[in-house]
């Protein structure tokens, strides 16, 4: 059988996805993907030529179908204001959750490296 | 007072009528949870001091004599992926371990609005990954019914809660079965709705076009309850339906004489177990005997439900939670020198395996090369398999399956094989792809007195017929 995903390119998505998966798991998830992949296959046995894709429910429900593209959606819309449909949260409830604070700003790892 | 198949219109008049008090009903419950939640583990936080200022609430209406809501002092519990304000919502990771919300869930605030007794937060899968429960970064809920067995996933904990009378219902959510299959392994009745029929807001998300909420419950009617009470548009979330909400329990009346039941062979094929098939042909044959006629159905597309699923949900999960940075509320590694060192590292520390793999899997399908051949392969199926649903539902009011296609299994008996994990929620995944609503009602038990699980498929936004026809099927019982 054929491995579709290398150890190389689960480094590579590992990468991509922020994860700093240890060596043990990155041989899991050589198996595990190789795995569920090859059962996936089996989405090609099947013609989509000309079916589109289905990316969300509501694409095919609740809405005036009399009406085009995005004004289909019109009941979804609504006033783009600050202080809507919610207040916006004070800066102490804010940074409440937060690992590192220093009591205004959310405080992080130096972001510029030399 | 006896909590044993304690509902929620005969604990609401209780309180109402002054036979007991939201308080004790509180406190009653609190002591069960003592008493029997160390082996069950269906909890992971509990809030008393806000469920007993709720009760006092309710007690006091009661007193002056005026009318509870529809829940008024009903104990419930909630699955900790939903958003309670000021009560630790882990969903059930160590990236949210110490997490607490700023502000309630749209369905959290309604069932408060409606009376509800919050008691606490109900373990999970992690961020509802997975069928077993085992997936919760805590510990693993047991099966009420069957200690050595899963309660099912990933609303396990809401499931074990209902079924061992720790609480009177429960919220759970449901992105490929989450509701219906842990329902279905603990003999309780759980609902998922049409997709948009119950605001998300304040719902942890995991996969934004498959994640619905609804209710697990110990009866139909129950079910009819909340769901009336969480049902409808919500602008805070743009998916939130604009459609009407029916009076959910006065439509259980409506009746099922006459109403075209299809059955689909692709639901009752290789690796069905016995006892399950049995007993859930022996449910339809009483609908037949309500009136209902039965009619052969085909979903041709059903074999490719959960390939399908598992590359759309990984895909938007992947998505989902790239959020979980270590900056704002998620656990943060330490000792870490760089940015991109602290994202790694707290992601690599705070979420777990099966949350990682799915990561994984999701960003290689959405990846440069990879995106069409799987994501949009994908979603492409994704509308064959929703058209299955649409031509059938031309001919039929519903359709019967089973829940899931064996009763619970043993613990650590399928954890170390994602893919025959994945495949324990072959007969849910459809429905949620295809944003139809669904329900399990508990049908008999197998030899060895597990549960099964009868699961009703309906047309969108007709949870009415399908609660109607639960409901009917559960009077006969």
């Amino acid at each position: 059988m054929k491995m579709k995903v290398t150890e190389k390119d689960v480094c590579y998505v590992a990468d991509l996805a922020n994860l700093a998966l240890s060596a043990e798991e990155r041989t899991g998830m050589v198996r595990d993907l190789n795995s569920i992949l090859d059962y996936v296959e089996r989405l090609n046995e099947l013609d989509t030529t000309n079916v589109s894709p289905m990316a969300q429910v509501s694409d095919c429900y609740g809405i005036d179908n009399a009406k085009q593209g995005s004004e289909r959606f019109a009941y979804a819309s609504r006033e783009d204001i600050v202080e809507g449909l919610r207040k916006s949260l004070p800066q102490q409830a804010a940074l409440e959750n937060a690992p590192d604070t220093d009591g205004t700003f959310f405080r992080v790892p130096k972001v510029i490296e030399r | 007072m006896e909590l044993k198949q304690l509902g929620i219109e005969a604990a609401r008049s209780a309180v109402q009528d002054r036979r007991t008090t939201a308080f004790a009903l509180a406190e009653a419950h609190y002591l069960r949870i003592q008493k029997e939640d160390e082996q069950i583990g269906a909890f992971l936080t509990l809030c008393k001091e806000r469920a007993l200022e709720q009760a006092d609430r309710m007690d006091r209406m009661a007193a002056e004599g005026k009318p509870l809501p529809p829940l008024g002092g009903v104990p419930v519990a909630i699955k900790d992926v939903l958003s309670t304000r000021a009560v630790r919502t882990t969903a059930g990771s160590k990236i949210l371990e110490h997490y607490n919300p700023l502000y309630d869930g749209t369905v959290v605030a309604r069932m408060e609005a409606a009376g509800a007794v919050i008691l606490g937060k109900t373990n999970c899968d992690e961020f509802a990954m997975g069928s077993s429960n085992e997936n919760s970064a805590f510990y693993p809920v047991h099966n009420p019914r069957d200690l050595s067995r899963v309660p099912g996933g990933s609303s396990g904990g809401s499931a074990a809660a209902v079924a061992a009378d720790m609480a009177v219902a429960a919220l759970g959510s449901d992105t490929g079965g989450s509701i219906r299959q842990p329902a279905s392994f603990c003999g309780v009745v759980g609902l998922m709705p049409t997709y948009g029929r119950v605001s998300r807001y304040g719902l942890i998300a995991f996969a934004s076009s498959l994640d619905h909420i609804g209710p697990l419950t110990k009866t139909v009617k129950d079910a009819a309850i909340v769901l009336r009470t969480i049902a409808g548009r919500d602008p805070m979330d743009s998916t939130s339906a604009d459609v009407p909400v029916p009076d959910y329990v006065a439509e259980l009346q409506k009746p099922v004489r006459g109403l075209r039941l299809g059955v689909a062979k692709e639901y009752f094929g290789d690796g069905l177990d016995d006892g399950v098939r049995q007993a859930v042909e022996s449910a339809i044959d009483k609908l037949k005997d309500l009136g209902c006629e039965v009619v052969p159905v085909s979903l041709p597309h059903t074999p490719y439900a959960i390939p399908t699923y598992y590359l759309i949900a990984t895909a938007e999960a992947s998505s989902n939670l790239a959020r979980y940075d270590g900056v704002r509320y998620s656990y943060r590694a330490a000792g870490v020198k760089s940015l991109s060192e602290m994202y790694r590292r707290s992601r690599e520390e705070g979420f777990g395996a099966e949350v990682k793999r799915r990561i994984m899997l999701g960003t290689y399908a959405l990846s440069a090369g990879y995106y069409d051949a799987y994501y949009l392969k994908a979603q492409k199926v994704r509308t064959l398999l929703a058209r299955d649903f649409e031509e059938a539902f031309g001919k039929v009011d519903a359709i019967v399956t089973p829940t899931s296609p064996t009763p619970a299994f043993r613990l650590e008996e399928k954890s170390n094989d994602p893919l025959a994990m994945y495949l324990a929620d072959i007969y849910t995944v459809t429905a949620d792809l295809a944003g139809i609503p669904g329900i399990s009602v508990p049908c008999g038990t197998t030899k060895e007195k597990l549960p099964i699980g009868m699961q009703i498929l309906g047309r969108h936004f007709d949870e009415s017929t399908i609660l109607s026809l639960a409901h009917a099927y559960e009077q006969t019982a």
